[in-house]
């Protein structure tokens, strides 16, 4: 509030947006290392990193890559609530493009993969964009509230899934694909670099060009934004597609891991996960100003307590109340009561 | 908000879509009784109630959030979650299940009641205050049980089973009875009382209702008490309907209930609407359901596909519509 007039002479760690989020993150760890010894264990083993952290690594990936999106939806005052479905329809394009079959080379079994790799990738990518554009255009041009637009995508979605499935859960015999979700790349997770990846991009792209500036200004102040002259609807149909493109590179990562496309369950509830990563980390759910490397640690956080929950014996039906009520508590923290609320409370001690 | 910056509203308007949700659900049913043999029967037309008569009551609570301007995503969990309170209490504590709808319907009250005072004292935004809802009360579910209960309790299933004879038609269930009533009474309350032009008008404009001195902040945490209260009492007729509390049930039952509201001629923005047009909205997707199952050949996916595809065409319109009125209505 009136904390630019005060004197910045004491370096104050706490002031900084992702102190918060990094500190939860510490906590959770020496939570876990608490419970069990063996957490921040690392061996090398066929060429690559194991132990807990890289498990979390591993599982965080599709969620960070997920929320990454998100962000910039929510940052212009938006929602995206189909990226669940996405996933499930990205994951299901793509094992039903590859599938893969027994053949006989050579005398020796091997399985081959319907479509070339590459096409399926693409084809499932594309059509996760198709799937992104439709909310844009639905939100940016139509002008319908996001958070209908989506739910419409939400639901229809999984129908979609299961339609491109034929209501089968399809199982994928093909080796490279499971590289994408459970290969390793310089001894990490291959998807944890992808996401981390994205993450730099996106970075790059927010601090190098204006199009940071233009999602920060349409979700601060879209009557402003529009005067100034961005144009909105452009604008908004670009990040919902991205946020839809995502979601289809998390279905894949998703379907790669597990090896297979359930449309019913693939990225379930994963929209929740990625709404709480980006709260976590720092930005408003009012939209305005967004933090990439916030939502990083947002989703980290989330894998580590779920990490937590499970081995600490807690029933994992137990997480959904759990980050439910973490929802619940983040939006309260940031609400203008609370914040209305707590100066009058300091000003007193 | 924009409803009231605009002259009042035409009645042609905005009754058209209700008007085309009926003509829609006429269209379907002359359709299919062209198509299908035996599905032009009193009883195929009362089916449609007995089978979503829950959904009728879901759809009059979320009108008034609706209607008032916001939006209510929970209510497809609290279904479930009602249900599965049933079963624990009545099959497991023995609880005699007049008693424990009592209290199912006092709980929904309050989850409601807690969801508004997220939305009107700390300003959370309606869908991520009810988006926690959705996941807590599908969470608390969980906790309950991950497998489905069977109620087996003798009253339960008498409620279940029993018909009440309608004319000639053919005859319905005591759920229809109970969703016929707390039609009444939406509209009642909606039209009719002080309450119900507090929720117009909140929707209308927020600041003002606000400025004219109406009891903004108590209406608004009412309204969300009343639809998840709603989706209580949904839950039980649910419940009564499956004989069976799970976790799993009411999936994707938001989308349903905000469609046919939507369907029913009822504005997303907010002020503009009735209560009664969810009716015709339910019918609709009653209609598209039985026309799924009538055919047989296809899945049941289609009828997701098919509801999520008419939600976006009324969405659509509904702007289309809001355009060209705001265009009459404009300067030059």
């Amino acid at each position: 509030m009136n904390t630019a007039t005060a004197p910045a002479r004491r370096p104050r760690p706490w002031r900084h947006p992702q102190f918060w989020p990094a500190a939860t993150l510490l906590a959770l760890l020496l939570l876990n290392w608490a419970f069990n010894p063996g957490f921040v264990s690392l061996s090398w083993r066929d060429g690559h990193l194991v132990g807990p952290l890289i498990d979390i690594a591993n599982r965080a990936a599709p969620l960070i890559t997920v929320a990454l999106g998100m962000t910039l939806v929510i940052a212009t005052r938006g929602i995206d609530i189909s990226v669940g479905a996405v996933v499930a329809i990205a994951a299901a394009v793509a094992a039903t493009l590859i599938g893969g079959n027994l053949v006989i080379q050579d005398g020796q079994q091997v399985y081959v993969a319907r479509t070339p790799m590459a096409l399926a990738l693409l084809a499932a990518l594309g059509v996760a964009l198709l799937c992104g554009l439709w909310n844009g255009l639905l939100v940016g041009v139509a002008g319908i509230q996001p958070i209908i637009a989506t739910l419409i995508l939400m639901v229809a979605g999984r129908g979609i899934a299961q339609l491109i499935t034929q209501g089968q859960i399809v199982t994928i015999y093909y080796k490279p694909y499971f590289f994408i979700g459970a290969g390793y790349w310089l001894g990490l997770p291959f998807a944890f670099w992808l996401a981390l990846g994205l993450a730099a991009v996106m970075g790059w792209l927010k601090h190098r060009s204006a199009l940071g500036l233009f999602v920060q200004a349409s979700g601060a102040n879209p009557a402003a934004a529009r005067l100034a002259g961005i144009r909105a609807g452009a604008l908004l149909v670009g990040v919902y597609a991205f946020c839809g493109l995502t979601a289809g590179l998390a279905g894949l990562m998703i379907s790669s891991n597990v090896k297979s496309a359930d449309g019913n369950n693939a990225g379930l509830l994963l929209e929740l996960d990625a709404i709480l990563a980006v709260t976590l980390g720092g930005t408003s759910l009012l939209g305005g100003r967004f933090s990439l490397r916030g939502t990083v640690l947002g989703a980290l956080i989330i894998q580590t307590l779920t990490y937590a929950i499970y081995s600490m014996g807690v029933p994992p039906e137990v997480n959904l109340v759990v980050k439910a009520v973490v929802v619940g508590v983040v939006c309260l923290v940031q609400s203008p009561a609370w914040l209305q609320w707590r100066p009058a409370q300091a000003d007193r001690a | 908000m924009k409803a009231v910056m605009l002259p009042r509203p035409r009645l042609t308007v905005h009754t058209l879509p209700s008007l085309l949700a009926v003509a829609l659900f006429a269209l379907m049913f002359a359709a299919g009784s062209l198509a299908y043999d035996g599905f032009f029967s009193g009883q195929v037309f009362l089916n449609l109630f007995i089978d979503n008569a829950f959904l009728i009551v879901v759809a009059l609570g979320l009108s008034f959030v609706i209607l008032g301007g916001g939006i209510d995503l929970s209510v497809g969990s609290v279904v479930a979650l009602a249900t599965m309170v049933l079963a624990a209490l009545v099959e497991r504590l023995h609880w005699p299940p007049a008693v424990a709808a009592l209290v199912i319907l006092l709980g929904g009250l309050a989850f409601g009641a807690l969801q508004g005072v997220l939305v009107e004292v700390f300003e959370v935004p309606p869908f991520i205050a009810t988006l926690a809802g959705m996941f807590l009360a599908r969470g608390l579910c969980y906790l309950i049980s991950i497998d489905s209960i069977a109620i087996r309790h003798p009253q339960m299933e008498a409620f279940s089973q029993a018909r009440l004879p309608v004319g000639p038609l053919g005859e319905v269930s005591p759920s229809v009875a109970v969703a016929a009533v707390v039609l009444l009474l939406a509209v009642w309350l909606a039209h009719g009382t002080a309450f119900g032009r507090t929720v117009y008008a909140i929707g209308g404009n927020d600041r003002s209702a606000r400025m004219m001195g109406l009891p903004v902040r108590s209406t608004r945490i009412g309204m969300y008490a009343l639809c998840s209260g709603c989706a209580a009492l949904g839950g039980l007729l649910f419940g009564a309907y499956t004989l069976s509390g799970y976790g799993l049930h009411g999936m994707g039952l938001e989308l349903d209930a905000i469609a046919a509201v939507v369907i029913g001629g009822a504005l997303l923005s907010g002020g503009v609407g009735t209560v009664a047009g969810c009716v015709s909205g339910v019918l609709t997707l009653g209609a598209i359901q039985t026309l799924i199952a009538f055919d047989g050949s296809l899945s049941s996916w289609w009828t997701r596909i098919a509801i999520g595809v008419l939600l976006g065409l009324f969405c659509v319109m509904q702007r289309v519509l809001e355009w060209w009125h705001q265009r009459r209505a404009g300067p030059g």
